[in-house]
């Protein structure tokens, strides 16, 4: 089998917070196949974006750092890169977009001076050449009159231009891998639809790899090779999107699939995954969705059921996932 | 007041223009922002109205209106067959307590330096009904009845999470036995497992208070699963009203069936038809000629120029099902 683009094994990243430490991620290992679309699920507080920040060594310092584990990326350990070596893989070979593309794009620059930035940098083109790529970049995302709106400012652009701007400058260096963080979350539906559109298209054409963070499992379904599900910091349920979705094995995947309210069916009342996320400081020894599992036994509040195998490619972190398989 | 055949709530071609930002003297008189442009519907009582659109299309806009937290352009408001438009601040008052609002950010809403019990018990004092322990022993209701543990009634915001917020904001609405409430995208902000949980809770106390809801949210998916009527709206207009089942399986409008083909659908083989709008929303302040949403729409070609140059008025396209559209005249009940 042909080495993962990325792999991830037993990642650790803490919080410092209030005197105490924190780990948002506990112990994650995932990986990203060449060409493959893999999408991390989880809810606020889940350790998926933070997941994403630590690949990319940008979390906020000094309050989070990665404890330990591994990141490789093409067969380099992105964990031992220096700072300069680092801002050479981000944009060129992994780029980012994230849910709000009004924050994360420069108010005082032109959408054009802020895609020739990242491709004169990385690929060392010409200000011409550069704004001439720009200009592909920008009709490849399906922005009309390339020539004319690059010269806009972000402000003067729609939520949905503003995230095919945000596409435009992270694709421009052709990166191998796109981490889209809730990359539609902020998006009206319809604007959705294009957003989601565009990014299978580029991935066909380009044949990069996308890791895919979001809370929407419609998305998910829609977009995704493989999933990943969080909760409390780990991974609890790993497997192709078809098995995910026919055939959950761990009950909070369950619970999840089963309390979206759906427009094919209409129903009384929701599923409800009753309680809230605990609290990262208050968790016990047990598994970490135990207070609010609908199948709790007493061995679930006593120790952490470990992620193991339970079929080809599908993992699982619940002692009745074979009993459940069957 | 009179008459049970009367709807709760009825609006009438209510409008709301706002002056654009940039009007002034160096600039000079810019055409307004027409967030609402003529919108007519009505509310029965202990019955859910969904409100459903795009960012921009007026949805929320409309709710302010309502409950008079701004002022229309023209138009009335009727409710209980009283024409609420022109009350003075203290008349408002009195019909307020029947007509509350809850909002999409829940920490936005509740005032960081006040407890559960001040927040939930801010109501009984303004209107002279309960204080000291009897008010206490009212808000201790009402967090019963949102499935708050009494022991949070000292609690400060900060302490809940955010449904666990949404939840105090609801009972402050719930406080003084509403007929309507306003819910201005209550479960946009919180985590899946989190929304069915207010969902639910939403439609207990619709049955358990005779409660009437306008619940406004960009989603069609969690409109549908409250709603008993909806309706949608595009660039400050109503498009199509319908029986909320009704909607979905025999969308008139090309924009509703856009915006239902849009929604993600939880299974990876499920068939996707899906309708691409071209372009974005127009500007509000200068809404394209004839039909709005000629723009974008893909059957637009089909009539010539009619929508092009033509508003469509309202037409029957199924029982108690209205769009406005030209092609639903010309092929009636699709």
């Amino acid at each position: 089998m042909a080495e993962p683009l990325l792999e991830v094994r037993d990642l650790v990243t803490c919080f410092e917070a209030d005197g105490g430490e924190i780990a948002a991620v506990d112990g994650v290992s995932l990986h990203v196949d060449a060409g493959e679309t893999l999408s991390i699920v989880g809810e606020s507080g889940s350790g998926k974006s933070v997941t994403s920040l630590s690949i990319m060594r940008l979390l906020p310092k000094p309050a989070g750092y990665i404890r330990s584990g591994d990141i490789s990326f093409e067969g380099e350990a992105l964990r031992d890169k220096s700072e300069a070596d680092m801002r050479r893989v981000r944009g060129r070979r992994i780029a980012m977009i994230y849910q709000e593309p009004m924050t994360s794009l420069n108010p005082v620059f032109t959408v054009g001076q802020q895609i020739m930035e990242a491709i004169e940098l990385h690929l060392g083109l010409s200000r011409r050449d550069a704004r001439a790529r720009a200009i592909d970049m920008l009709r490849l995302v399906g922005i009309p009159a390339p020539e004319d709106r690059i010269d806009d400012y972000p402000h003067h652009m729609s939520g949905g231009m503003r995230q095919r701007v945000m596409i435009a400058m992270a694709l421009s260096c052709e990166p191998k891998l796109l981490i889209a963080d809730e990359p539609t979350t902020a998006l009206d539906a319809t604007v959705q639809a294009q957003i989601l559109e565009l990014l299978r298209k580029l991935k066909r054409e380009l044949g990069m790899s996308i890791m895919l963070i979001t809370h929407d499992l419609g998305v998910v379904a829609e977009t995704c090779d493989r999933v990943v599900v969080m909760y409390g910091g780990k991974i609890v349920e790993e497997g192709d999107v078809r098995s995910i979705f026919r055939k959950p094995l761990h009950p909070y995947t369950e619970g999840l699939l089963a309390s979206i309210p759906r427009i094919d069916e209409t129903r009384e009342r929701l599923h409800v995954i009753p309680g809230i996320v605990p609290n990262p400081r208050d968790r016990g020894a047990g598994c970490r969705f135990a207070s609010r599992c609908a199948y709790v036994m007493d061995e679930c509040r006593a120790r952490l059921p470990e992620l193991r195998q339970i079929a080809t490619g599908r993992n699982v972190a619940c002692f009745l996932a074979e009993e459940r398989n069957r | 007041m009179n008459g049970a055949a009367q709807p709760l709530l009825e609006i009438r071609d209510l409008r709301k223009y706002f002056r654009a930002s940039g009007s002034g003297f160096f600039t000079g008189e810019q055409p307004p922002i027409r967030a609402v442009d003529g919108v007519s519907l009505s509310i029965e009582r202990g019955q859910t109205f969904g409100l459903v659109g795009e960012s921009g299309c007026g949805k929320s806009t409309l709710g302010r209106l309502i409950a008079r937290l701004i002022e229309p352009t023209s138009g009335s408001i009727f409710f209980e067959g009283r024409d609420i438009t022109g009350l003075s601040r203290s008349d408002m008052r009195e019909v307020r307590r029947h007509l509350q609002i809850i909002f999409q950010d829940p920490y936005a809403s509740l005032n960081p330096r006040m407890t559960v019990s001040d927040i939930i018990g801010e109501a009984f004092e303004i209107h002279g009904l309960a204080r000291g322990a009897a008010k206490r022993q009212e808000v201790a209701k009402l967090l019963d009845a949102v499935g708050l543990s009494r022991a949070h009634i000292d609690k400060y915001p900060h302490e809940f999470s955010g449904g666990q917020r949404q939840r105090i904001g609801i009972a402050r609405a719930l406080a003084l036995k509403p007929k309507l409430i306003i819910c201005d995208e209550p479960v946009s902000a919180l985590d899946v497992s989190i929304q069915s949980q207010i969902l639910n809770l939403l439609k207990d106390l619709q049955r358990e208070f005779g409660l009437a809801y306008l619940f406004i949210a960009h989603g069609l998916a969690a409109v549908r699963h409250i709603s008993d009527r909806i309706g949608v709206m595009y660039l400050g207009k109503l498009v199509e009203t319908a029986p909320s089942s009704e909607i979905f399986t025999h969308p008139a409008h090309p924009y509703t069936q856009a915006l239902i083909s849009a929604i993600p659908r939880p299974d990876p083989d499920a068939v996707r038809d899906r309708i691409i709008l071209e372009g974005d929303l127009p500007s509000p302040a200068a809404p394209p000629p004839g039909c709005r949403f000629h723009t974008r729409c893909r059957e637009a070609s089909r009539l010539g120029t009619r929508c092009m140059t033509q508003e469509p008025a309202w037409h029957a396209a199924g029982a108690d099902h209205l769009a406005a559209c030209h092609l639903v005249e010309n092929t009636g009940a699709q």
